[in-house]
């Protein structure tokens, strides 16, 4: 019977199955950070056991870490330079590795892991933070778990789950100028909403997917948690294979032959039936702006904020301080924040810096561009990016989530408006009642130095 | 960790708002505690609290001297959509709830959820909805949970809730799950002889 990569996965991660019990899945790369697994490690402490794989296990630090000073560390508080420390001590007692504020590879989780070539084809990755569906773009079974899960993780190597359904979502044809795979995904949480994902894995499909790079296709599949899916992937193909050739260390010529072929063979196969299946022209894809206050709350850039009387849509424009019936573009904003786990790896940087090269940000707007790893950091450096960024005006900033998840220090001050190429606009996201706009990085360049919302399209 | 459900009876607060994300729940300016302790005081902050931090905003119903007592919290559709923060259900907890009820819940925050023992009663819409009429009415109105019949009771109707058949044997029985995994440990170690992952 025809398989999906989903069920492909699941079924050769497969420890124990047994009729009205949960399958015991066994997870290959389980990857930690500072925020969610101090409590974790507690557990296992409580138990007196230790970790199962430690090998299987990689640690970085980039949620509370600063973007600034990084031989100073102006950390928030006592507690965030606590978290950080216990992770160090953690991963130095278990024995895992470790890309601390030192290393060359330190970065946001979901940027590194794909980037050390540990995001494979098949393998079955979590880690404790909702994003973790970016891993999906390989053709992986990525999800993002709790602390509780984490503990069971390092216990185990396992999780104990129930399969998902799996939805197809295709996109067809080419897209337009001016559009991008941040556009795809914003337009696909607003036809399906917030919640129209739960309970499925979605496999993202289609000649306009395909066309995609892998930093592209990380972006749509980070979102999709945003849709609330379990997981969101893409299967693999021979884009995939040529991001991780350059990657993975292979033994011989033999081994990397046949390493490649098991990869592909964990594509969707050929009629595979999906539990639902939504279908979306790529022509007909906009440069997508969010108004409200979830991700699904978004319009075309030509679009206005909706005028349906719902409770929602007028807590939402109190909030935004927006009305309904306005139009979108040409909405003034006051911060810019280009970075994040969804849109901060090179081919984001290269987008905006195309556009921002020898323009100036606009009057009395701060600009925060944060790379997402180190390696991105020094990469757009040595091409010449930060000297762009700079040079137009906004801030370079040291890897880490940075404004997204504001916990550093970072944030969006009450009532201020932000361009942000992040994943989340709920209120209090980016600091107590910043407002955001979530768009694409090519969006966000623009909105730089109009100092309003602007349609890219013009631009380019 | 081993945690046991008891049933209990409560009068709800009302949180008639849909997608309630986990930021709502705990800002995330609040997560760089390394225990499971303290995030109740600052469950629903800024819903809960005027920019200062202090002063209480009184249309919210957490505030409302009516429902202080109550262990239930009513809420709408999608609740603790976005992060995967367990601090939710900690704060939720630590606030006093021992469960919510609503339309729908988001995936990872349900699961959260019950690993704390935080029950989690799906009902349908216009059940839900009508609850919310209700304790407008008459905030005293109590509901009775029972996990081993999975039902929510109402105003004298019994409604089942779905809740997963091994979880609700752990929350019965108080049976810790890594524990249950580690039993099979075996199997584990033979799975793992025939597949290798080099990372």
């Amino acid at each position: 019977m025809p398989k999906t990569t989903y069920e492909k996965i699941w079924e050769a991660h497969t420890v124990r199955e047994s009729a009205g019990e949960p399958t015991i899945l066994y997870i290959d790369l389980h990857m930690i950070h500072e925020v969610t697994s101090p409590q974790a490690f507690t557990g296992l402490k409580t138990r007196g056991i230790g970790v199962r794989r430690p090998e299987n296990t990689v640690a970085t630090m980039d949620h509370s870490v600063p973007s600034i000073g990084r031989k100073t560390l102006p950390w928030l508080n006592e507690l965030a330079h606590k978290q950080v420390q216990m992770l160090e001590k953690h991963c130095k007692e278990y024995g895992i590795t470790l890309y601390d504020l030192d290393s060359l590879h330190q970065g946001i989780v979901h940027i590194i892991g794909p980037e050390l070539g540990l995001t494979q084809p098949g393998r079955t990755i979590v880690c404790g933070d909702s994003h973790t569906s970016t891993h999906g773009a390989f053709g992986a079974l990525a999800f993002g778990i709790g602390t509780s899960e984490v503990e069971h993780v390092l216990a185990t190597q396992c999780l104990l789950q129930n399969r998902t359904k799996t939805m197809a979502v295709t996109i067809t044809g080419t897209l337009p100028k001016g559009v991008y795979s941040k556009d795809i995904i914003l337009k696909i949480i607003n036809k399906i909403g917030v919640g129209g994902g739960t309970g499925y894995t979605l496999e993202y499909r289609g000649s306009a997917i395909e066309k995609l790079s892998m930093e592209a296709r990380m972006t749509i599949c980070n979102m999709s948690i945003e849709a609330g899916a379990r997981a969101g992937l893409i299967a693999p193909d021979q884009t995939t294979v040529d991001y991780l050739a350059k990657r993975v260390k292979f033994p011989s010529d033999a081994e990397k032959e046949k390493t490649i072929a098991k990869w592909l063979s964990w594509r969707t196969d050929e009629g595979a039936a999906f539990d639902k299946e939504i279908t979306i022209a790529g022509e007909e894809i906009e440069p997508m702006v969010t108004w409200g206050t979830n991700p699904a709350m978004s319009v075309p850039i030509s679009g206005t904020i909706p005028t349906e009387d719902t409770e929602e849509n007028k807590n939402a424009c109190a909030y935004m301080g927006l009305t309904a019936g306005q139009k979108i573009l040409g909405q003034k904003i006051d911060y810019v924040f280009i970075g994040s786990c969804t849109n901060s790896r090179i081919e984001d940087l290269r987008i905006a810096a195309k556009i921002m090269k020898g323009k100036k940000i606009a009057k009395d707007i701060i600009a925060y561009v944060v790379p997402g790893s180190q390696e991105v950091k020094a990469m757009a450096e040595k091409e010449g990016l930060r000297d762009v960024f700079t040079t137009a005006g906004c801030e370079w900033r040291e890897p880490g989530g940075s404004m997204c998840i504001a916990m550093n220090g970072d944030i969006v001050p009450a009532g201020k408006y932000c361009a942000s190429t992040s994943n989340r606009n709920f209120m209090g996201r980016q600091g107590k009642g910043a407002r955001t706009f979530l768009m694409s990085p090519a969006m966000a360049a623009v909105a730089t130095i109009e100092g309003h919302i602007s349609d890219v399209r013009e631009y380019i | 960790m081993t945690i046991k459900f008891n049933n209990f009876t409560s009068s709800c607060t009302p949180l008639f708002i849909d997608n309630v994300d986990t930021d709502q729940i705990i800002p995330a300016r609040y997560l760089t505690a390394t225990d499971k302790k303290g995030f109740g005081e600052h469950l629903f902050m800024d819903l809960r609290f005027k920019d200062d931090g202090k002063t209480r905003k009184s249309d919210f119903p957490l505030n409302n001297p009516k429902y202080r007592k109550a262990e239930i919290l009513l809420a709408h559709e999608n609740f603790g959509c976005g992060s995967s923060r367990e601090h939710a259900p900690w704060a939720l907890l630590g606030y006093g709830f021992k469960a919510v009820v609503a339309i729908s819940f988001a995936d990872i925050f349900r699961n959260n959820s019950l690993k704390n023992g935080l029950m989690m009663i799906e009902l349908p819409r216009e059940v839900v909805n009508q609850m919310h009429k209700d304790v407008e009415k008459n905030s005293s109105e109590q509901g009775s949970v029972d996990l081993g019949k999975q039902t929510f009771t109402w105003k004298g109707v019994a409604h089942s809730f779905p809740i997963n058949g091994f979880v609700k044997k752990c929350l019965l029985e108080g049976l810790d799950d890594i524990g249950y995994t580690l039993s099979f440990a075996k199997a584990i170690e033979a799975y793992e002889k025939q597949h290798k992952t080099n990372i």
